[in-house]
Protein backbone atom coordinates (compact mmCIF):
# COMPACT_ATOMS: atom_id res chain seq x y z
CA UNK A 1 0.00 0.00 0.00
CA UNK A 2 1.17 3.54 -0.96
CA UNK A 3 1.86 5.53 2.12
CA UNK A 4 0.60 8.84 0.82
CA UNK A 5 -1.35 9.23 -2.30
CA UNK A 6 -3.74 12.08 -3.60
CA UNK A 7 -6.68 11.84 -6.35
CA UNK A 8 -8.06 13.89 -8.70
CA UNK A 9 -6.80 16.97 -6.42
CA UNK A 10 -7.82 20.51 -6.79
CA UNK A 11 -6.67 23.66 -5.04
CA UNK A 12 -7.81 26.55 -5.58
CA UNK A 13 -6.17 29.86 -3.39
CA UNK A 14 -7.39 33.73 -3.27
CA UNK A 15 -9.96 32.37 -5.86
CA UNK A 16 -7.49 30.95 -8.44
CA UNK A 17 -6.67 27.83 -9.24
CA UNK A 18 -3.23 26.39 -8.31
CA UNK A 19 -3.78 23.17 -8.65
CA UNK A 20 -5.92 20.72 -11.00
CA UNK A 21 -6.41 17.06 -11.66
CA UNK A 22 -3.44 16.05 -9.38
CA UNK A 23 -2.85 12.42 -9.24
CA UNK A 24 -0.03 11.06 -7.35
CA UNK A 25 1.00 8.38 -5.17
CA UNK A 26 4.14 7.48 -3.06
CA UNK A 27 5.26 3.78 -2.16
CA UNK A 28 7.65 3.08 0.43
CA UNK A 29 11.52 3.94 0.06
CA UNK A 30 10.53 5.47 -3.22
CA UNK A 31 12.26 8.92 -4.14
CA UNK A 32 10.27 11.17 -5.85
CA UNK A 33 10.82 14.50 -6.83
CA UNK A 34 8.57 17.25 -7.96
CA UNK A 35 10.22 19.78 -10.00
CA UNK A 36 8.27 23.28 -11.86
CA UNK A 37 8.81 26.46 -12.58
CA UNK A 38 8.23 29.66 -9.70
CA UNK A 39 4.64 29.52 -9.17
CA UNK A 40 3.60 25.90 -10.26
CA UNK A 41 2.19 25.08 -7.51
CA UNK A 42 5.07 22.59 -6.02
CA UNK A 43 4.62 24.11 -2.69
CA UNK A 44 1.22 24.14 -2.93
CA UNK A 45 0.98 20.27 -3.34
CA UNK A 46 3.44 19.56 -0.27
CA UNK A 47 1.23 21.86 1.98
CA UNK A 48 -1.95 19.76 0.79
CA UNK A 49 -0.20 16.63 1.32
CA UNK A 50 0.50 17.74 4.85
CA UNK A 51 -3.33 18.55 5.73
CA UNK A 52 -2.37 22.51 5.88
CA UNK A 53 -4.20 24.23 3.01
CA UNK A 54 -7.83 23.12 1.82
CA UNK A 55 -9.05 20.86 -1.03
CA UNK A 56 -11.36 22.69 -3.53
CA UNK A 57 -11.36 18.69 -4.61
CA UNK A 58 -10.24 15.16 -4.71
CA UNK A 59 -8.87 13.89 -1.49
CA UNK A 60 -5.84 12.68 0.12
CA UNK A 61 -5.51 8.93 1.66
CA UNK A 62 -2.00 8.62 4.31
CA UNK A 63 -1.35 5.49 5.43
CA UNK A 64 -2.97 4.85 9.26
CA UNK A 65 -0.01 6.00 11.75
CA UNK A 66 1.99 7.68 8.50
CA UNK A 67 5.37 9.46 10.03
CA UNK A 68 6.43 12.63 8.09
CA UNK A 69 9.64 14.19 8.73
CA UNK A 70 9.11 17.55 7.36
CA UNK A 71 12.08 20.12 6.13
CA UNK A 72 10.55 23.21 5.48
CA UNK A 73 11.75 25.88 2.85
CA UNK A 74 12.41 27.93 5.32
CA UNK A 75 11.43 28.73 9.02
CA UNK A 76 11.25 31.89 10.39
CA UNK A 77 12.19 31.80 14.26
CA UNK A 78 10.90 34.72 15.98
CA UNK A 79 13.74 36.65 17.85
CA UNK A 80 11.67 36.96 20.50
CA UNK A 81 11.69 33.66 21.31
CA UNK A 82 14.84 32.48 22.58
CA UNK A 83 15.31 28.71 21.56
CA UNK A 84 18.78 26.63 21.99
CA UNK A 85 18.83 23.70 19.12
CA UNK A 86 18.07 21.37 21.38
CA UNK A 87 14.71 22.42 22.28
CA UNK A 88 13.68 22.65 19.11
CA UNK A 89 14.81 19.15 18.49
CA UNK A 90 12.33 18.02 21.51
CA UNK A 91 9.22 19.54 19.76
CA UNK A 92 6.65 18.07 19.79
CA UNK A 93 8.16 14.87 21.20
CA UNK A 94 10.69 14.98 23.72
CA UNK A 95 13.72 13.41 22.96
CA UNK A 96 16.91 11.95 24.80
CA UNK A 97 20.16 14.09 24.68
CA UNK A 98 21.68 11.18 23.53
CA UNK A 99 19.89 10.55 20.41
CA UNK A 100 20.01 14.06 19.48
CA UNK A 101 23.23 14.24 19.89
CA UNK A 102 23.98 10.81 17.08
CA UNK A 103 21.08 12.58 14.81
CA UNK A 104 23.41 16.25 14.57
CA UNK A 105 26.51 14.16 14.36
CA UNK A 106 24.67 12.41 11.56
CA UNK A 107 23.47 15.19 9.27
CA UNK A 108 27.08 16.42 9.96
CA UNK A 109 26.05 19.22 12.71
CA UNK A 110 27.57 17.75 16.04
CA UNK A 111 28.36 20.70 18.35
CA UNK A 112 25.74 22.89 18.28
CA UNK A 113 22.86 21.46 20.77
CA UNK A 114 23.78 24.08 22.97
CA UNK A 115 23.37 27.07 20.24
CA UNK A 116 20.64 29.05 19.75
CA UNK A 117 18.57 28.44 16.57
CA UNK A 118 19.00 32.00 15.38
CA UNK A 119 22.94 31.57 15.99
CA UNK A 120 23.06 28.75 13.34
CA UNK A 121 24.32 29.81 9.65
CA UNK A 122 22.09 28.78 6.63
CA UNK A 123 23.53 25.37 5.85
CA UNK A 124 23.83 24.26 9.87
CA UNK A 125 20.00 25.59 9.75
CA UNK A 126 18.97 23.31 7.24
CA UNK A 127 20.84 20.26 8.60
CA UNK A 128 19.22 20.75 11.93
CA UNK A 129 15.64 21.04 10.49
CA UNK A 130 16.50 17.89 8.61
CA UNK A 131 17.89 16.12 11.83
CA UNK A 132 14.61 17.22 13.27
CA UNK A 133 12.79 15.37 10.74
CA UNK A 134 14.77 12.70 10.89
CA UNK A 135 14.16 12.16 14.93
CA UNK A 136 10.69 11.31 14.58
CA UNK A 137 12.00 7.85 12.22
CA UNK A 138 9.68 8.74 9.55
CA UNK A 139 8.31 6.68 7.02
CA UNK A 140 8.81 9.57 4.24
CA UNK A 141 10.82 12.71 4.26
CA UNK A 142 8.94 15.79 2.45
CA UNK A 143 11.56 18.33 1.55
CA UNK A 144 10.25 21.36 0.20
CA UNK A 145 12.89 23.48 -1.32
CA UNK A 146 15.16 22.81 1.37
CA UNK A 147 18.71 23.93 -0.20
CA UNK A 148 16.52 26.85 -1.37
CA UNK A 149 19.03 28.99 1.06
CA UNK A 150 22.46 27.46 0.47
CA UNK A 151 24.63 27.57 -2.61
CA UNK A 152 25.86 24.88 -5.06
CA UNK A 153 28.33 23.34 -3.10
CA UNK A 154 25.84 23.24 0.11
CA UNK A 155 23.34 21.94 -2.01
CA UNK A 156 24.92 19.20 -3.39
CA UNK A 157 25.84 18.37 0.18
CA UNK A 158 23.07 18.64 1.05
CA UNK A 159 21.05 16.03 -1.19
CA UNK A 160 24.01 13.89 -1.07
CA UNK A 161 23.30 13.71 3.01
CA UNK A 162 19.99 13.07 1.82
CA UNK A 163 21.04 9.92 -0.51
CA UNK A 164 22.82 8.70 2.59
CA UNK A 165 20.45 8.48 4.95
CA UNK A 166 17.45 7.50 2.78
CA UNK A 167 19.84 4.22 2.48
CA UNK A 168 20.19 4.15 6.29
CA UNK A 169 16.62 4.56 6.98
CA UNK A 170 14.92 2.84 4.17
CA UNK A 171 12.12 5.75 4.49
CA UNK A 172 10.44 7.38 1.20
CA UNK A 173 11.45 10.84 -0.15
CA UNK A 174 9.72 13.34 -1.30
CA UNK A 175 11.48 16.19 -2.50
CA UNK A 176 10.26 19.80 -4.35
CA UNK A 177 12.82 21.48 -6.61
CA UNK A 178 13.19 23.91 -8.94
CA UNK A 179 16.30 22.31 -10.30
CA UNK A 180 15.94 19.49 -11.70
CA UNK A 181 19.51 18.63 -12.08
CA UNK A 182 20.69 18.63 -8.44
CA UNK A 183 18.10 15.80 -7.57
CA UNK A 184 17.92 14.25 -10.46
CA UNK A 185 20.37 11.14 -10.16
CA UNK A 186 18.58 9.82 -6.78
CA UNK A 187 15.35 9.82 -7.68
CA UNK A 188 12.84 7.04 -8.65
CA UNK A 189 10.41 9.25 -10.28
CA UNK A 190 10.10 13.07 -11.51
CA UNK A 191 7.14 14.84 -11.31
CA UNK A 192 6.50 17.89 -13.38
CA UNK A 193 4.11 20.20 -12.38
CA UNK A 194 2.62 23.32 -13.56
CA UNK A 195 -0.63 23.48 -11.97
CA UNK A 196 -1.16 19.89 -12.95
CA UNK A 197 1.22 16.92 -13.95
CA UNK A 198 2.81 17.72 -17.28
CA UNK A 199 4.60 14.18 -17.35
CA UNK A 200 6.12 12.22 -14.70
CA UNK A 201 8.54 9.01 -15.09
CA UNK A 202 12.31 8.09 -14.45
CA UNK A 203 14.72 11.47 -14.45
CA UNK A 204 15.84 11.01 -18.44
CA UNK A 205 12.30 10.33 -19.31
CA UNK A 206 11.10 13.17 -18.33
CA UNK A 207 14.16 15.02 -18.81
CA UNK A 208 13.45 13.96 -22.97
CA UNK A 209 9.93 14.54 -22.90
CA UNK A 210 8.87 17.60 -24.78
CA UNK A 211 6.56 18.83 -21.85
CA UNK A 212 9.34 19.49 -19.77
CA UNK A 213 11.06 20.97 -22.64
CA UNK A 214 8.48 22.99 -22.97
CA UNK A 215 8.73 24.02 -19.46
CA UNK A 216 12.10 24.27 -18.92
CA UNK A 217 14.08 23.98 -22.33
CA UNK A 218 13.36 26.78 -24.10
CA UNK A 219 12.53 29.35 -21.45
CA UNK A 220 15.15 32.14 -21.81
CA UNK A 221 18.60 31.34 -24.05
CA UNK A 222 20.54 30.53 -20.70
CA UNK A 223 18.34 28.28 -19.72
CA UNK A 224 18.40 26.28 -23.27
CA UNK A 225 21.77 26.49 -23.05
CA UNK A 226 21.74 24.44 -20.01
CA UNK A 227 19.61 22.02 -20.62
CA UNK A 228 21.67 20.91 -23.99
CA UNK A 229 24.76 20.70 -21.53
CA UNK A 230 23.02 18.18 -19.41
CA UNK A 231 21.70 16.33 -22.03
CA UNK A 232 25.16 15.99 -24.35
CA UNK A 233 26.73 14.62 -21.02
CA UNK A 234 24.09 11.84 -20.24
CA UNK A 235 24.62 10.62 -17.24
CA UNK A 236 27.33 12.64 -15.74
CA UNK A 237 26.28 13.96 -12.34
CA UNK A 238 29.18 14.77 -10.80
CA UNK A 239 29.11 17.49 -8.37
CA UNK A 240 32.21 20.08 -10.30
CA UNK A 241 29.99 19.76 -13.74
CA UNK A 242 27.06 21.14 -12.22
CA UNK A 243 28.68 24.26 -10.78
CA UNK A 244 30.42 24.63 -14.58
CA UNK A 245 27.10 24.56 -16.34
CA UNK A 246 25.49 26.71 -13.98
CA UNK A 247 28.41 29.19 -14.32
CA UNK A 248 28.25 29.32 -18.37
CA UNK B 1 -6.85 35.51 57.12
CA UNK B 2 -8.09 36.86 53.70
CA UNK B 3 -9.58 39.57 56.06
CA UNK B 4 -6.53 41.60 55.22
CA UNK B 5 -7.56 43.80 51.60
CA UNK B 6 -4.04 44.06 50.65
CA UNK B 7 -3.48 40.28 51.13
CA UNK B 8 -6.07 39.48 49.01
CA UNK B 9 -5.04 41.91 46.23
CA UNK B 10 -1.53 40.57 46.60
CA UNK B 11 -2.61 37.10 46.19
CA UNK B 12 -4.93 38.41 43.59
CA UNK B 13 -2.31 39.77 41.48
CA UNK B 14 0.07 36.72 41.98
CA UNK B 15 -2.58 34.89 40.52
CA UNK B 16 -2.96 37.12 37.58
CA UNK B 17 0.83 37.12 36.74
CA UNK B 18 0.59 33.07 37.11
CA UNK B 19 -1.68 33.17 33.95
CA UNK B 20 -0.80 36.31 32.23
CA UNK B 21 2.91 35.36 31.63
CA UNK B 22 3.20 32.28 30.22
CA UNK B 23 0.63 33.45 28.14
CA UNK B 24 1.73 36.62 27.47
CA UNK B 25 5.23 34.92 25.84
CA UNK B 26 3.05 33.60 23.41
CA UNK B 27 1.06 36.78 22.84
CA UNK B 28 5.02 38.34 22.18
CA UNK B 29 6.05 35.30 20.14
CA UNK B 30 3.59 35.99 17.93
CA UNK B 31 3.21 39.15 17.75
CA UNK B 32 -0.07 39.58 18.43
CA UNK B 33 0.17 42.38 21.11
CA UNK B 34 -2.38 44.46 19.78
CA UNK B 35 -4.68 41.20 19.36
CA UNK B 36 -4.30 41.58 23.26
CA UNK B 37 -5.07 45.26 23.14
CA UNK B 38 -7.96 44.96 21.31
CA UNK B 39 -9.98 42.06 23.41
CA UNK B 40 -8.65 43.84 26.50
CA UNK B 41 -10.54 46.79 24.85
CA UNK B 42 -13.62 44.90 24.66
CA UNK B 43 -14.09 44.05 28.14
CA UNK B 44 -15.10 47.57 28.77
CA UNK B 45 -17.87 46.38 26.45
CA UNK B 46 -18.39 43.34 28.16
CA UNK B 47 -18.87 45.30 32.19
CA UNK B 48 -21.52 47.30 30.25
CA UNK B 49 -23.46 44.49 28.80
CA UNK B 50 -22.86 42.25 32.04
CA UNK B 51 -24.64 45.21 34.09
CA UNK B 52 -27.42 46.06 31.49
CA UNK B 53 -28.60 42.34 31.94
CA UNK B 54 -27.52 41.72 34.90
CA UNK B 55 -25.39 39.10 34.18
CA UNK B 56 -22.15 37.67 36.38
CA UNK B 57 -19.64 40.48 35.64
CA UNK B 58 -17.08 37.90 34.59
CA UNK B 59 -19.00 36.15 32.16
CA UNK B 60 -20.02 38.90 30.67
CA UNK B 61 -16.37 40.37 30.05
CA UNK B 62 -15.29 36.74 28.66
CA UNK B 63 -18.16 36.48 26.41
CA UNK B 64 -17.34 39.87 25.06
CA UNK B 65 -13.69 39.13 25.08
CA UNK B 66 -14.48 36.02 23.34
CA UNK B 67 -16.45 37.48 20.80
CA UNK B 68 -13.77 39.91 19.84
CA UNK B 69 -11.21 37.94 19.52
CA UNK B 70 -12.99 35.10 17.22
CA UNK B 71 -14.24 38.41 14.91
CA UNK B 72 -9.93 39.12 15.01
CA UNK B 73 -9.17 35.57 14.36
CA UNK B 74 -11.59 35.27 11.24
CA UNK B 75 -10.79 38.96 9.70
CA UNK B 76 -7.13 38.23 10.23
CA UNK B 77 -7.86 34.45 8.09
CA UNK B 78 -9.16 36.65 5.05
CA UNK B 79 -6.24 38.61 4.36
CA UNK B 80 -7.03 41.98 6.02
CA UNK B 81 -4.42 43.94 7.41
CA UNK B 82 -3.72 43.70 10.87
CA UNK B 83 -2.70 46.68 12.12
CA UNK B 84 -5.77 48.32 10.66
CA UNK B 85 -8.43 45.59 11.34
CA UNK B 86 -7.44 45.91 15.06
CA UNK B 87 -6.92 49.63 15.16
CA UNK B 88 -10.51 49.84 14.48
CA UNK B 89 -11.65 47.15 16.30
CA UNK B 90 -9.92 47.99 19.51
CA UNK B 91 -11.06 51.63 19.38
CA UNK B 92 -14.80 50.95 18.25
CA UNK B 93 -14.59 48.28 21.20
CA UNK B 94 -13.77 50.53 23.82
CA UNK B 95 -15.81 53.70 22.93
CA UNK B 96 -18.74 51.58 22.78
CA UNK B 97 -18.26 50.40 25.80
CA UNK B 98 -18.07 53.70 27.29
CA UNK B 99 -21.06 55.00 25.51
CA UNK B 100 -23.03 51.53 26.51
CA UNK B 101 -21.97 52.46 30.37
CA UNK B 102 -23.55 55.55 29.99
CA UNK B 103 -26.30 54.42 28.94
CA UNK B 104 -26.92 52.28 32.40
CA UNK B 105 -29.72 53.39 34.11
CA UNK B 106 -29.82 54.07 37.78
CA UNK B 107 -26.34 52.71 38.56
CA UNK B 108 -23.68 54.76 38.52
CA UNK B 109 -20.53 53.03 37.53
CA UNK B 110 -17.21 53.61 38.81
CA UNK B 111 -15.59 54.17 35.53
CA UNK B 112 -12.45 54.89 36.79
CA UNK B 113 -12.21 51.55 38.74
CA UNK B 114 -12.40 49.14 35.25
CA UNK B 115 -10.26 51.26 33.07
CA UNK B 116 -7.42 51.40 35.67
CA UNK B 117 -8.37 48.69 37.45
CA UNK B 118 -9.11 48.83 41.62
CA UNK B 119 -6.87 46.25 43.00
CA UNK B 120 -7.69 46.74 46.88
CA UNK B 121 -10.82 46.18 46.16
CA UNK B 122 -10.72 42.80 45.16
CA UNK B 123 -13.28 40.88 47.47
CA UNK B 124 -13.15 37.18 48.67
CA UNK B 125 -15.72 36.30 46.16
CA UNK B 126 -13.54 38.05 43.25
CA UNK B 127 -10.25 35.88 44.77
CA UNK B 128 -11.92 32.82 43.60
CA UNK B 129 -13.26 33.49 40.55
CA UNK B 130 -9.66 34.88 39.34
CA UNK B 131 -8.16 31.42 41.81
CA UNK B 132 -10.31 29.65 39.34
CA UNK B 133 -9.68 31.66 35.41
CA UNK B 134 -6.26 31.95 36.11
CA UNK B 135 -5.47 28.26 37.25
CA UNK B 136 -7.56 27.30 34.44
CA UNK B 137 -5.50 29.47 31.92
CA UNK B 138 -2.46 27.80 33.36
CA UNK B 139 -3.70 24.18 33.32
CA UNK B 140 -4.26 24.53 29.54
CA UNK B 141 -1.47 26.50 29.01
CA UNK B 142 0.52 23.26 30.72
CA UNK B 143 -1.21 20.75 28.85
CA UNK B 144 -1.03 22.18 25.24
CA UNK B 145 2.96 23.55 25.85
CA UNK B 146 4.14 21.20 23.44
CA UNK B 147 1.79 21.76 21.04
CA UNK B 148 1.51 25.60 21.52
CA UNK B 149 4.92 25.90 20.69
CA UNK B 150 5.21 23.43 18.00
CA UNK B 151 2.70 25.31 16.15
CA UNK B 152 3.77 29.02 16.95
CA UNK B 153 7.19 28.14 15.62
CA UNK B 154 5.20 26.79 12.15
CA UNK B 155 1.72 25.98 11.59
CA UNK B 156 3.19 23.41 8.71
CA UNK B 157 5.43 21.73 10.83
CA UNK B 158 2.74 21.21 13.43
CA UNK B 159 0.43 19.80 10.33
CA UNK B 160 3.35 17.81 9.80
CA UNK B 161 3.69 16.33 13.14
CA UNK B 162 -0.66 15.47 13.45
CA UNK B 163 -0.69 18.54 15.12
CA UNK B 164 -3.87 21.02 14.57
CA UNK B 165 -2.68 24.81 14.28
CA UNK B 166 -6.05 25.93 14.29
CA UNK B 167 -7.19 24.47 17.24
CA UNK B 168 -4.25 25.80 19.06
CA UNK B 169 -5.01 28.91 17.81
CA UNK B 170 -8.35 28.75 19.61
CA UNK B 171 -7.02 27.75 23.09
CA UNK B 172 -5.12 30.82 22.97
CA UNK B 173 -7.47 33.09 21.95
CA UNK B 174 -9.91 31.48 25.01
CA UNK B 175 -6.89 31.67 27.34
CA UNK B 176 -6.70 35.10 26.50
CA UNK B 177 -10.41 35.91 26.91
CA UNK B 178 -10.33 34.24 30.26
CA UNK B 179 -6.99 36.44 31.46
CA UNK B 180 -8.31 39.92 30.52
CA UNK B 181 -11.53 38.95 32.46
CA UNK B 182 -9.78 37.97 35.80
CA UNK B 183 -6.94 40.71 35.06
CA UNK B 184 -9.62 43.49 34.58
CA UNK B 185 -10.23 44.30 38.36
CA UNK B 186 -6.09 44.24 38.76
CA UNK B 187 -4.52 46.21 36.20
CA UNK B 188 -7.83 47.69 34.53
CA UNK B 189 -8.83 47.42 30.45
CA UNK B 190 -6.26 49.97 29.45
CA UNK B 191 -3.43 48.17 30.83
CA UNK B 192 -4.19 44.38 30.61
CA UNK B 193 -2.16 44.02 27.72
CA UNK B 194 0.75 45.48 29.63
CA UNK B 195 0.60 42.68 32.26
CA UNK B 196 0.72 40.46 29.14
CA UNK B 197 3.50 41.82 27.02
CA UNK B 198 5.67 43.65 30.04
CA UNK B 199 6.71 40.77 31.86
CA UNK B 200 7.23 38.82 28.99
CA UNK B 201 9.77 41.36 27.35
CA UNK B 202 11.65 41.60 30.23
CA UNK B 203 11.99 38.10 30.43
CA UNK B 204 13.05 37.62 27.19
CA UNK B 205 16.93 39.30 28.20
CA UNK B 206 16.84 36.95 30.65
CA UNK B 207 16.01 33.65 29.36
CA UNK B 208 17.35 30.67 27.62
CA UNK B 209 14.73 28.91 26.12
CA UNK B 210 10.61 29.19 26.14
CA UNK B 211 10.11 27.79 29.35
CA UNK B 212 12.54 29.89 30.89
CA UNK B 213 11.43 32.54 29.89
CA UNK B 214 7.41 31.70 30.59
CA UNK B 215 9.08 31.54 34.04
CA UNK B 216 10.80 34.39 33.85
CA UNK B 217 8.05 36.61 33.30
CA UNK B 218 5.50 35.26 36.24
CA UNK B 219 8.68 36.00 38.71
CA UNK B 220 8.72 39.22 36.84
CA UNK B 221 5.11 39.76 36.75
CA UNK B 222 5.04 39.17 40.48
CA UNK B 223 7.48 41.29 41.30
CA UNK B 224 5.68 43.84 39.20
CA UNK B 225 2.54 43.25 41.52
CA UNK B 226 4.28 43.58 44.52
CA UNK B 227 6.32 46.43 43.93
CA UNK B 228 2.81 48.25 42.10
CA UNK B 229 1.15 47.65 45.58
CA UNK B 230 3.68 48.83 47.50
CA UNK B 231 4.24 51.73 45.27
CA UNK B 232 0.52 52.88 45.32
CA UNK B 233 -0.05 52.83 49.32
CA UNK B 234 3.25 54.67 49.58
CA UNK B 235 2.35 57.20 47.32
CA UNK B 236 -1.66 56.77 46.62
CA UNK B 237 -1.23 56.20 43.52
CA UNK B 238 -3.87 54.01 41.48
CA UNK B 239 -2.70 50.40 42.00
CA UNK B 240 -3.62 49.49 38.08
CA UNK B 241 -0.88 51.99 36.47
CA UNK B 242 1.71 51.61 39.79
CA UNK B 243 2.25 48.01 38.55
CA UNK B 244 3.06 48.71 35.15
CA UNK B 245 5.09 51.28 36.35
CA UNK B 246 7.16 48.93 37.99
CA UNK B 247 6.97 46.25 35.05
CA UNK B 248 8.66 49.18 32.76
CA UNK B 249 10.88 49.67 35.15
CA UNK B 250 12.03 45.85 35.21
CA UNK B 251 11.97 45.73 31.40
CA UNK B 252 14.76 48.41 31.62
CA UNK B 253 16.74 46.75 33.99
CA UNK B 254 16.56 43.17 31.94
CA UNK B 255 17.47 45.40 29.35
CA UNK B 256 20.12 47.47 30.24
CA UNK B 257 21.54 44.54 31.87
CA UNK B 258 21.46 42.36 28.85
CA UNK B 259 23.04 44.80 27.45
CA UNK B 260 26.26 45.25 29.57
CA UNK B 261 26.88 41.71 29.53
CA UNK B 262 26.86 41.41 26.00
CA UNK B 263 29.03 44.19 25.47
CA UNK B 264 31.48 42.76 28.49
CA UNK B 265 31.61 39.53 26.05
CA UNK B 266 32.65 40.76 22.75
CA UNK B 267 35.04 42.70 24.55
Amino acid sequence: MSLIAAQNLAVRLGGREVLHSVALSIDPGEIVTIVGPNGSGKSTLVRALLGVVPLAQGKITRKPGLRIGYVPQKLHIDPTMPLPVGRFLSLPDRQSTARMTEVLGRVGVPDVLAQDMTTLSGGQFQRVLLARALLSRPDILILDEATAGLDQPGTASFYRLIEDVRRELGCAVLAVSHDLHVVMSASDRVICLNGHICCSGAPHVVRDAPEYRALFGHGTGGALALYQHEHDHDHDHDHDHEEHAHAG
Amino acid sequence: MLDDFLLRALLAGLMVALAAGPLGCFVVWRRMAYFGDATAHAALLGVALALGFALNLYLGIVLVALAMAMTVSALAGRGWAMDTTLGVLAHSALACGLVAVSYLPGVRVDLTSYLFGDILAVSRADLAVIALGAGAVLALLVWRWRALLTATLSEDLAHAAGINPARERLVLTVALAIVVAVSLKIVGALLIAAMLIIPAAAARNLARGPESMALGAIVLGGLAVWGGLQLSLAQDTPSGPSIVVVAAGLFLATTLGRALLQKRSTR
